[in-house]
């Protein structure tokens, strides 16, 4: 692999992932540049896919699904997040079950100046809850993923995966 | 209009091994009437998020019959859920609304345009298999024994007389009650989910 093809992430690296950590269910409203991976997502056979309305929704029906055993996670965007904050305190937080939150970090760079307020408000927002996260930019960095679902199994908490190559890495 | 007391009575008849959620002010009825309190369950957190949690039951638990009682001041605050529930088309879910019309918890202002929302209709155009509107107890009791018979998502609406409650929070009457999580740990056991 070259250093060009390292620095991307792959979708393919997600539910790589998402198949190690025996997740069942991804709960989600797909982003702009998320949509190679909602393809690749419906084709696998072992996971169903669970389109929601509004992102407050998934952090309920993830609770849901802990119910029954499955093991589920929140795909969305950081905007959307934002506007979950009382589902996320009342259903994930407070019922305390293991949950990964792949978050779409929009607007966010590591180059220069972030101008978008969905990026400045991210970090803050998650440190408001006291919820952990991982950021993640690349390949390399896929192994966080499984950190953070090892996390969430040990705390029976929420622990959020920050996507921070929303701009490449999902695009065809 | 239905006292939300005989909508339950009523239904336990019918309710056989069912999972049962209710919510609201109307739902705190159901454990006066519940017979398998095991397959009770607790799952406000949230206002408006409920009915998410229970489509992640009814999900989660495809072998299960899943009912929730649902209240419109909730749903109000989430009704793209219809649309998501319907877009999965669980088999096993029937949900319940008791529309009482008003917040009865905060004193009984009325919801938004109260009087004249068919939230079945909603329900139907929002792609659920059936949908079905009561207002009277005998039509009711009549019909609840064979819809629950047919496949889901089905959604059954309901005009309750609301019961507004004006006392302070810290001076109201608390029943003894199961919480959320042990309502959900003493239904893994009963389901024998680790």
């Amino acid at each position: 692999m070259s250093e060009e093809q390292a620095a991307i992430l792959r979708p393919e690296t997600l539910v790589e992932e998402f198949k190690k950590n025996g997740v069942t269910h991804v709960i989600t409203i797909p982003d702009s540049e998320t949509n190679y991976l909602y393809e690749l997502m419906m084709e696998q056979p072992w996971l169903d896919i669970i389109p929601t309305s509004r992102e407050g929704e998934t952090f309920s029906i993830a609770l849901g699904l802990s119910v029954g055993g499955k093991v589920p996670v929140c795909l969305i965007q950081n905007t959307g997040m934002m506007e979950s904050g009382d589902s996320i305190r009342g259903m994930a937080l407070d019922s305390g079950f293991p949950l990964v939150m792949v978050v779409g970090y929009r607007g966010w760079t590591r180059h220069g100046v972030i101008t978008d307020s969905a990026a400045r408000y991210t970090e803050p927002f998650l440190n408001a809850f006291r919820i952990n996260y991982y950021l993640v930019e690349s390949n390399e960095d896929g192994k966080r993923i499984s950190t953070a679902f090892e996390e969430a199994r040990v705390t029976k908490r929420p622990v959020a995966v920050l996507i921070g190559d929303e701009y490449h890495g999902f695009n065809r | 209009m239905i006292s939300a007391a005989d909508v339950f009575r009523v239904f336990q008849t019918h309710r056989d091994k069912a999972i049962v959620i209710p919510t609201g002010t109307s739902g705190r009825h159901w454990r006066d009437f519940s017979t398998n309190e095991k397959r009770d369950l607790t799952m406000g957190g949230a206002m408006g998020q409920t009915t998410a949690a229970a489509l992640g039951i009814a999900l989660g638990l495809p072998n299960e019959q899943v009912v929730l009682f649902d209240a419109e001041g909730a749903l109000l605050m989430n009704l793209g859920i219809l649309a998501t529930i319907a877009g999965k088309q669980p088999q096993n879910f029937y949900h319940f609304l008791l529309d009482n019309e008003c917040y009865a918890t905060t004193g009984g202002q009325p919801v938004p345009n109260a009087k004249n929302i068919n939230y079945a209709g909603m329900a139907k155009e929002a792609g659920y298999t059936a949908a079905y509107s009561f207002d009277d107890l005998e039509t009711f009791g009549a019909q609840v024994g064979n819809i629950l018979n047919e496949k889901g998502p089905v959604f059954i609406a309901i005009k309750v007389i609301p019961e507004v409650e004006n006392e302070p929070i810290g001076r109201r009457e608390r029943r003894p009650t199961r919480n959320r999580a042990e309502t959900i740990r003493d239904l893994r056991a009963e389901l024998g989910i680790a």
